[in-house]
């Protein structure tokens, strides 16, 4: 597909190409993706990973849902396993990464300034601020915000969400553009559960599923060690597939139904 | 407020379009967005002023075209409507479903104000 020779007009999108206009003036049909740009970056950073066998896993949710806490913990299981290294979002401060690197693990701080959302330009720049030989894993944790991080693709293979039991269980219907991008959905923060009247997790699962995305639903509490075997075991299955992918020269962009593109009139 | 961060991804790629067609400036810009991409058109169209200041797109006019929600049932095969949050077959109501229509963010098409050339 390009742009100059008209090879991307299909039968489904010529008729919003070819309009009358008035003379002097000439419509131009583009059809791409208004996110291109970045689209390209992130397949440069997915390349960039792929090329040296590194998992990247974006970390999504509300502010204070847990995603550090889950981090410090997992860090701490995995430490004698895989080398994992952190790419941290923040409005401000490098609070995160300093807790991440009190684990002994390489963490990179992204400090947006006003940006709701990590781009992959900015990922970019990050990535070359650090060493990635040797890395497994890299987690990158975006900012705390669950409305704009899910337009923005970083080059990551997988989005894990994560919904901490403090909130409402019907934040997936509120929020379906961001739940609908998940992979794993991690309901965080389940030892309040005996405190908490309000939440549901199968309320917060059939939710999920209204938004017809099939991703697995772990309940766990970092901070009181529950559950956390169901999910590092997935981070181990998806680290296996993720050098079966690479071994043979294939790689693999997060959900949001990626085979649903081919049936979309427009190519993106 | 991602919509700045987008608005200002339209004017580059508008930009582009305009070199490429050796055009003086973009005089209207359609472009196609479904609920789901998480795009508000009217947070875009309030953005896309500051981010086409000083620009050969400065005077277009930003218009959008609306992409409803379809799925298409994996079980059934109906292709129905869906809400934003049910994403469910509309038909037999089962969730394995797949969107065909309603997640774009796509530049459609660009009306371009040509410098007349010097013919001899």
């Amino acid at each position: 597909m390009c742009d100059t020779c008209g090879c991307n007009l299909t039968p489904g999108n010529k008729h919003l190409a070819f309009k009358p206009v008035p003379k002097g003036a000439t419509a131009v049909s583009v059809l791409k993706g208004l996110l291109a740009k970045n689209d390209d970056q992130a397949t440069h950073n997915r390349e960039h990973f792929d090329r040296r066998g590194i998992l990247a896993i974006n970390l999504m949710s509300s502010p204070g849902s847990g995603k550090t806490a889950l981090l410090e913990a997992t860090l701490t299981e995995l430490k004698d396993e895989f080398t994992c290294a952190v790419i941290e979002g923040d409005l401000e401060t490098e609070n995160d990464a300093e807790r991440i690197r009190a684990k002994g693990v390489q963490a990179h701080q992204i400090v947006t300034g006003t940006a709701c959302h990590l781009d992959a330009h900015l990922v970019h720049d990050a990535l070359h601020q650090m060493s990635l030989d040797g890395v497994d894993i890299l987690f990158i944790e975006n900012v705390g915000n669950l409305v704009c991080p899910a337009s923005f693709d970083l080059g990551q293979h997988l989005n894990v969400t994560l919904l901490s039991v403090t909130e409402g269980d019907d934040k997936p219907a509120k929020y379906p553009v961001m739940f609908r991008a998940a992979d794993a959905m991690l309901l965080t923060k389940t030892d309040l559960l005996a405190v908490l009247d309000d939440f549901d997790p199968d309320k917060a699962e059939a939710h999920l599923r209204n938004l017809a995305n099939p991703a697995p639903v772990m309940r766990l509490s970092a901070r009181k060690d529950l559950g956390m075997d169901a999910w590092l075991t997935w981070l181990r299955e998806q680290l296996a597939a993720q050098r079966a992918r690479v071994a043979i020269g294939q790689s693999r962009r997060p959900a949001i139904q990626s085979d649903g593109v081919k049936y979309h009139s427009v190519t993106v | 407020m991602h919509e700045l961060a987008v608005a200002q991804a339209l004017v580059e790629q508008v930009d582009a379009v305009i070199t490429q067609h050796q055009a003086s400036t973009a005089t209207a810009i359609r472009v196609r967005i479904g609920p789901l991409a998480g795009v508000v058109p009217e947070l875009l169209a309030t953005a896309f002023p500051l981010a086409a200041a000083g620009s050969r797109m400065e005077h277009a006019e930003l218009e959008f075209t609306h992409a409803p929600i379809q799925v298409r049932c994996q079980t059934c095969g109906a292709e129905t409507e869906a809400a934003m949050n049910r994403l469910i077959c509309g038909a037999c109501g089962d969730w394995h479903t797949q969107v065909i229509s309603g997640d774009e963010l796509l530049l459609e098409s660009v009306e371009l104000e040509t410098t007349p050339t010097l013919s001899p």
